[in-house]
């Protein structure tokens, strides 16, 4: 069972703008000294729900990510679309 | 005898029958495919090969999957499938009633069954990757598919030149807040 994560959405600030990025793909990106089908890694995730007022984010992770993300760039993806 | 007795049948089977049991048959309802999406709505893929790229929907297939298609001389996008889960529909709208595609369907895209058959040779060079060969018919069928694609595209201002571009996010950008 993975655990939640918030993610702060660039230019979403409301809750009701969050609605539009509810179970779109998420991934954080690293590199890694070993290269493993390249030097960059991804830990793929995705927006669960949104979390208080202010337009933050829940997502869940394939894995949890590390300590070290907190702070660091997500990438939030268009995709699963419902436009 | 009287007429009311049942008469027993003179030969019954050593072991009872069942009665076989009414086999409810599972009804396949056609795959659902969002209301913005009709046969000339400009999609913006968003993942896979052509990522970004602007592209005219055709139809959609029998299993869910949208029927896509550049045009192949303005974009680079021949006829191909994609999920709809992985396409923007925007509002805008091609007329693609004189474009024929009823004979392509999921079977056209399956993969060739020889592609399996493998020599003594194939098998020590290992996993080399074997460049694309696109058939033929393939490319006929795409001409064909795309004349009458090319002609409405070019009715309309622009048009072509939007197909053209890729759909890209800068920094101040907010896909919450666009009107697609």
């Amino acid at each position: 069972m993975t655990h939640t994560s918030l993610v702060k959405i660039e230019g979403v600030n409301d809750k009701n703008d969050t609605s539009f990025y509810l179970g779109k793909r998420v991934a954080y990106c690293y590199r890694a000294a070993n290269q493993k089908k390249g030097k960059s890694r991804v830990i793929w995730g995705k927006v669960t729900a949104s979390h208080g007022n202010n337009g933050v984010v829940r997502t869940k992770f394939k894995r949890n990510l590390p300590p070290r993300a907190m702070g660091d760039r997500i990438r939030v993806m268009l995709y699963p679309s419902r436009v | 005898m009287t007429a009311t007795e049942t008469k027993h049948p003179r030969y019954y089977p050593a072991e009872d029958v069942k009665p076989t049991k009414a086999v409810h048959k599972v009804k396949q309802n056609p795959p659902r495919v969002r209301k913005s999406i009709t046969p000339g709505t400009i999609l913006i893929l968003l993942a896979g090969r052509f990522r970004g790229k602007r592209v005219v929907c055709l139809k959609s297939l029998s299993s869910g999957l949208l029927l896509v298609s550049g045009p192949f001389k303005i974009n680079g996008v021949p006829l191909r499938r994609v999920n709809q889960a992985y396409a923007i529909a925007t509002s805008t709208k091609v007329d693609v009633s004189g474009v024929d595609v009823a004979s392509i369907s999921d079977d056209y895209f399956s993969r060739s069954k020889d592609a399996k058959t493998e020599g003594e040779d194939e098998f020590f060079l290992g996993d080399a990757p074997k460049p694309a060969v696109v058939s033929d018919q393939r490319k006929e069928d795409q001409k064909k598919v795309d004349a009458a694609l090319l002609k409405a595209v070019a009715a309309e201002p622009m048009l072509e030149a939007y197909l053209a571009a890729q759909f890209t996010l800068t920094s101040s950008d907010k896909p919450h807040k666009m009107k697609f």
